[in-house]
């Protein structure tokens, strides 16, 4: 499956898999994400029911403390 | 011939008109006083008066904005002074009256409002309705969090501009501007947490808050009212 992560593109093994599994096979390790499929925000709680598929456009921020 | 000779630099005059308007219109070149005149329409909440919030909100009031919403439940302490725009006879204070006070020092003019609560979902939807642009500048990255989703789910449409990663010195290069979404903006460098091994000094702290005003400023001039 080859999808456009963070304006980048990224090959991952499988025809979908959720936000949360993604954010884990590309060891983010921030506490804190932001995330978006398509321009869509998607919860943290969303995340696990969040289906990811071929070409879907994925953003990842991460956010951290300071200010 | 004398007439040709009119016509002729008739002609060069009007396209040399012609050609600095439009150099005016893609570059906005502005005199202070039209960009005062603008700014001054426009109301900007500070979500957080500490370091980028502070030095933010200072920075946007030299410029001549209108309005700023100043929201902070914190008071002013002495390990504070290091980069945030207050005073030593302040410490006590509450950061968003202290803040009040400063500005009304530089500016009389400018319409201030405080609020001294700790934002949720529920008071950022109830008291950023009326706002033009949201400047976040809170220290904590949940609470960013917080803001940015509760900004994209009620108010899509409205500019928010975000601090992210700004503790340390030096590493000037690192620091960037990034828009993530359609009013979405975020300033820093994305990877320098706070902590007591880095901690967040007024040098680079000054440099992101003055990054998100001057965006702050470019989105407002592009804004009609």
């Amino acid at each position: 499956m080859q999808i456009i992560l963070n304006n980048r593109p990224a090959h991952f093994e499988g025809e979908k898999i959720t936000v949360n599994e993604l954010i884990k096979r590309k060891n983010f390790t921030f506490k804190l994400l932001v995330t978006k499929i398509n321009g869509k925000l998607v919860r943290v709680d969303e995340r696990d029911n969040a289906w990811i598929s071929e070409g879907d456009k994925v953003e990842v921020m991460h956010l951290i403390s300071g200010g | 011939m004398y007439l040709t000779v009119f016509y002729a630099l008739s002609f060069c005059a009007c396209w040399r008109k012609m050609y600095f308007y439009k150099l005016n219109m893609a570059v906005r070149i502005m005199t202070e006083t039209l960009i005062r005149n603008h700014l001054s329409h426009f109301e900007v909440a500070i979500a957080g008066c500490g370091g980028l919030g502070s030095n933010a909100a200072v920075a946007l009031a030299r410029s001549g904005i209108g309005k700023l919403f100043m929201v902070d439940f914190d008071r002013v302490e002495l390990s504070n002074l290091n980069r945030q725009y207050f005073f030593y006879d302040q410490i006590g204070q509450y950061k968003a009256h202290a803040l009040a006070d400063n500005i009304h020092r530089i500016d009389k003019s400018i319409g201030l409002r405080t609020s001294i609560v700790k934002l949720d979902e529920t008071s950022v939807t109830q008291l950023f309705a009326t706002v033009d642009l949201v400047i976040e500048a809170f220290d904590q990255a949940a609470e960013k969090q917080m803001l940015l989703e509760t900004m994209l789910v009620n108010f899509p449409e409205k500019p928010l501009i975000m601090g992210n990663g700004m503790a340390g010195f030096g590493k000037f290069e690192l620091i960037k501007q990034q828009q993530w979404d359609k009013q979405v903006y975020i300033c820093g460098d994305f990877t320098n947490e706070i902590s007591e091994d880095n901690p967040p000094l007024a040098p680079r702290v000054g440099i992101v808050a003055n990054m998100q005003a001057n965006l702050a400023l470019d989105l407002i001039l592009k804004m009609r009212k």
